[in-house]
């Protein structure tokens, strides 16, 4: 997107599609210094009651805010970004788990010139985040 | 059966204890966990190019300033907030002005809510996150949820 012509009420953002395998939670847990184990650990993640290993919330925002900020051309545009967490993102050792990223504008303001983002973020057919919205600056 | 979290710790401030610098490495690996590609996270030139100091932060990366401060309230064995028993809410970024690499940043912590509701207790924590001379850059609003013991799993789920 190069500039907010083209940007009204409904424009959907192109989709994204991200593989989630267990280094990848290591690499996130190493980035960001939340280590807490039932993010790397089955054995932990079963004894307090999920069914598997299970993804970092804050890296399932973190993917949908990378699809706003891709989308809207510059992360420095992104002003602010919010979201419930409601699912988590299960993630077998064999095979990796997909999160799937959409979005829609649903708001515009011309005097501030923001548009304000509405994400859908899904793994397998659960919605893993609700009320995902990010508001960016168009110029 | 109901958690015992202290709610009058809701008003509490814990001031900034230091300031953390934002590395370029940590700047860049963030934004390899998050998948975020753009030059300006990994190219200090590109970054220049378009008016920052340095790579520029994803848009979630306070998150990794803002949990550090928060530690000071929930692992504060007076607030009686047991964590194996705590999951991610919510969580909202608002950004003041983009954290880049060479910042140096302060965090003050502000415990806004503390309640019960059904046995659980939903904590609200809003970091403010500066510069040492007190430029904002985001303000970081987290809410934990502290599961009752009993509580169904289903109920609220860890994030």
């Amino acid at each position: 997107m190069s500039t907010d012509e083209r940007v009204e009420v409904g424009t959907e953002l192109p989709t994204a599609r991200y593989e989630l395998s267990r280094e990848d939670l290591r690499a996130y847990a190493e980035a960001s210094g939340d280590r807490n184990p039932i993010h790397l650990d089955e054995a932990t993640a079963r004894s307090v009651g999920l069914p598997d290993v299970i993804a970092h919330g804050m890296l399932t925002m973190g993917l949908a805010g990378t699809v706003v900020a891709d989308w809207v051309g510059d992360p420095a545009r992104v002003l602010s970004y919010g979201t419930k967490f409601t699912a988590p993102v299960v993630v077998p050792a064999g095979a990796p788990a997909v999160v799937e990223v959409a979005g829609t504008v649903v708001g515009l303001d011309a005097a501030a010139g923001t548009a304000e983002v509405d994400l859908v973020v899904t793994s397998g057919d659960e919605k893993v985040l609700t009320r995902a919205r990010a508001v960016v600056a168009l110029r | 059966m109901t958690v015992t979290v202290d709610e009058s710790f809701a008003g509490r401030v814990y001031p900034s204890t230091g300031t953390t610098l934002v590395t370029a490495d940590a700047v860049r690996a963030f934004a390899r966990a998050v998948r975020a590609a753009h030059p300006s996270h990994h190219d200090a030139g590109a970054a220049r190019a378009v008016g920052h100091a340095d790579v520029v932060a994803p848009p979630t990366f306070a998150v990794t300033l803002a949990q550090a401060a928060e530690q000071q309230f929930v692992a504060d064995p007076a607030a009686g907030i047991d964590f194996s028993r705590v999951v991610h809410g919510e969580e909202r970024f608002t950004h003041h002005r983009p954290i880049v690499a060479g910042d140096e940043v302060a965090a003050e912590l502000h415990v806004d809510r503390v309640r019960v509701v059904r046995g659980n207790a939903m904590v609200t924590t809003r970091t403010e996150l500066t510069l040492a001379d007190g430029t904002p850059l985001t303000t970081v609003v987290s809410m934990l949820v502290v599961r009752a013991p009993e509580a169904a799993p289903e109920a609220e789920v860890p994030a």
